[in-house]
């Protein structure tokens, strides 16, 4: 897996590997996550737990489950239907995709709360309609070792020979490609309008 | 043309552009408990940086608590932890905590509107996507991840981008035995649980504008289960009463003050929203959420969908409620049997909610073949609750009366679904997993209907029992 073709490790600009297919829409985070693991202090060992639920029964025997596809084990492209990570604002959802190696996601839309949290991790959520999810879907199935490759400056995917328009928020894509996804320090540095704001609310200071 | 009241909040807070764009927005009041925030003071620590407003921050515990008894250690030791990561951050930090030991804990969306931390024309954040729930007094309240509840500790801002606005219209009057959590379920199940991508719902019109602010509350709350980040109602003189008297809200001439601007706030005559739905009152009934998603809902009186009969884009999803459900294509909803019974939740554990309840519950007893339990949202509604003997109609009836917390909405403590039981539940999601078993599964509705439905052992028309 490539993070990045350019020099800077902060930027995202392409992102290249394998994928996996995660079929259906409302794919909520209590899927993604299940509760019982976000009784942890520290994200740190969330990779494993991913899709936990869906991947084993009760007994702790394997479910049928693209997670438990050994073909799809490396893979760092996600590709989801409508509406991807519904539900709760858990951000323990994509810090246990990122921690078992999803680098970006395309689906046909994203649930925003969850979306806000890739950005904060620098995770992009990519947009294509109904049509190129399912021909990815497809190549990805019939191809498990296919490069993907998803550039945002160009917004494009290219799957094998072919290749897809993606849409990404201007705002996100931004902050992708400069590398300033982190946002605490971007937001620091307007302490002064911060404390305006401040004092002016009719509420606080005014 | 004028504005309406989300873009009037904005404006206010606005308090730049950020280089990717997006709008640096001032958060007026921030909520924290245990489950989403110690992450996020870890980053704060890792990066040597403070809480810029710790007074703008108020810290509660809910989610892992047990609802049995809250005796300290707690028998779970990672949620032991979790509390005491809370404490540490709360001292460390300087921040107000109504813990386990004050009159004041409860579900965090239950215990900002009682105690007034919440007012209209704030903007509000939560590590908890039910923070929409505030937005019933005018503000605009957003639920948010970890590392953005750090950037909120650290800048007192978050950047975000500016939602549309869709006005939601229900007009009319809703039956008796109909309550504000069937007309949020009818508003999900008629525009779907993805439409509010992208969006805040203003919600008006004469079934909303007299409803009580409890049932705002339950209407807001479930406003990120159609999709929507946030929902509000406008300020009025329901939320004025409301908020009176409360204890973080002005007194004497100041709160007359504050008053009259809060009116202000509500949506110009003429404000422009980005588009309109209108849903007549008379035509919902007490309705159930049945399958894997809140939009899977039908009335009280209804079928189940057969799958040929579903719209081609709902299909997949409807054919994986019932693998899930092993429910009846076609099979009336009403009737179908029931294991568990839970009251409670940030959307409907509040007072009013447990005296609907109780009036269903009175003299009657709970069917043999159901466990059922209520939790009340927090210390405050507990104690009201005794004050009005209402526990003791709930437990007469064989009902369990608890501990103020999230408990069975989504399972991060003791109070869970086991196999392939059914519950009735006053919660929010229906999602797979959601009440704490793999297999369970979850059918929402009113806390009127949760009690009929723990009465008759299976679910049932509660007009029919009032």
């Amino acid at each position: 897996m490539t993070l990045n073709a350019n020099a800077d490790p902060a930027t995202r600009i392409t992102i290249e590997g394998t994928g996996m297919p995660i079929r259906g829409d409302d794919i909520d985070t209590d899927r993604i996550i299940p509760a019982r693991y976000l009784k942890l202090v520290t994200f740190d060992d969330l990779g494993s737990y991913a899709f936990y639920d869906a991947r084993f029964d009760e007994k702790g025997a394997e479910k049928a489950h693209p997670f438990n596809d050994k073909r799809y084990g490396d893979a760092a492209v996600l590709v989801v239907n409508k509406n991807f990570g519904c539900g709760s604002s858990r951000e323990h959802a994509p810090q246990s995709l990122m921690r078992s190696g999803t680098r970006v996601i395309i689906g046909e839309s994203f649930a925003e709360i969850f979306a806000g949290n890739c950005a904060a991790l620098g995770i992009p959520t990519v947009t294509a309609p109904y049509e190129v999810i399912e021909k990815l879907h497809e190549a990805i199935e019939s191809d498990p070792g296919l490069r993907i490759r998803v550039d945002l400056k160009q917004k494009r995917v290219d799957a094998g020979d072919r290749s897809f328009a993606l849409e990404i928020p201007a705002t996100f894509r931004s902050s992708l490609l400069s590398g300033t996804w982190d946002t605490t320090s971007a937001l620091l540095e307007r302490i002064d309008a911060i404390r305006a704001v401040h004092d002016r609310l009719p509420y606080i200071g005014g | 043309m004028g504005k309406n009241l989300f873009d009037k909040v904005w404006d206010t807070h606005r308090v730049g552009t950020l280089p990717s764009g997006e709008d640096q927005l001032f958060i007026g009041l921030h909520l924290i408990h245990e489950v989403t925030s110690p992450q996020a003071f870890g980053m704060i620590e890792d990066r040597n940086l403070k809480v810029l407003y710790p007074e703008r921050t108020f810290a509660t515990v809910d989610h892992i608590v047990p609802t049995k008894s809250q005796q300290r250690p707690f028998a779970d030791p990672l949620s032991e932890e979790m509390m005491s990561a809370l404490e540490t951050n709360v001292r460390n930090h300087g921040i107000r905590f109504f813990g386990l030991e004050t009159e004041h804990q409860g579900i965090v969306h239950i215990i900002g509107p009682e105690l007034g931390l919440t007012q209209p024309g704030m903007t509000i954040a939560c590590g908890d996507s039910h923070t929409s729930t505030h937005g019933a007094l005018g503000a605009i309240a957003i639920g948010i991840g970890t590392t953005q509840i750090r950037d909120v500790l650290a800048s007192q801002t978050l950047g975000m981008s500016r939602p549309k606005v869709r006005r939601i219209t229900i007009d009319g009057e809703i039956g008796n035995g109909v309550y504000s959590k069937d007309i949020i379920l009818k508003i999900i199940e008629t525009l779907g649980v993805k439409a509010g991508i992208g969006y805040a719902y203003e919600y008006r019109g004469s079934a909303i504008e007299t409803l009580d602010m409890e049932a705002r509350l339950t209407v807001c709350n479930m406003s990120i289960e159609g999709g929507a980040r946030a929902g509000y109602i406008n300020p009025d003189s329901v939320t004025v009463d409301y908020l009176r008297g409360r204890p973080f809200v002005p007194q004497g001439e100041e709160f007359e003050r504050a008053a009259t601007h809060w009116l202000s706030l509500a949506s110009d005559p003429d404000a422009e929203f980005a588009d309109e739905v209108k849903i007549a009152a008379d035509e919902i009934e007490p309705m159930v959420a049945w399958g894997i998603t809140p939009g899977q809902a039908l009335g009280v009186t209804g079928n189940l969908p057969k799958l040929s009969e579903v719209a081609k884009e709902e299909r997949e999803g409807v054919a994986k409620a019932f693998e899930h459900t092993s429910f009846r294509e076609g099979s009336s909803i009403a009737g179908t049997d029931i294991d568990v019974a839970f009251i409670g939740s940030c959307t409907n554990s509040r007072i009013t909610d447990l005296r609907e309840a109780a009036r269903i519950a009175e003299g009657k007893r709970v069917s043999s073949t159901v466990k059922a339990l209520v939790v009340p949202g927090s210390k405050q509604v507990k104690a009201q609750a005794e004050r009005e003997h209402l526990d003791e109609i709930f437990i007469a009836a064989g009902f369990e009366w608890r501990e103020a917390g999230c408990s069975m909405c989504l399972a991060m403590n003791p109070d869970k679904l086991s196999g392939r039981e059914v519950s009735a539940s006053s919660s929010n999601r229906n999602f797979i997993g959601r009440q704490g078993s793999p297999g369970g599964r979850t059918l929402l509705m009113s806390p009127a209907m949760v009690a009929a439905a723990a009465i008759k052992g299976s679910v049932a028309d509660v007009r029919e029992m009032i």
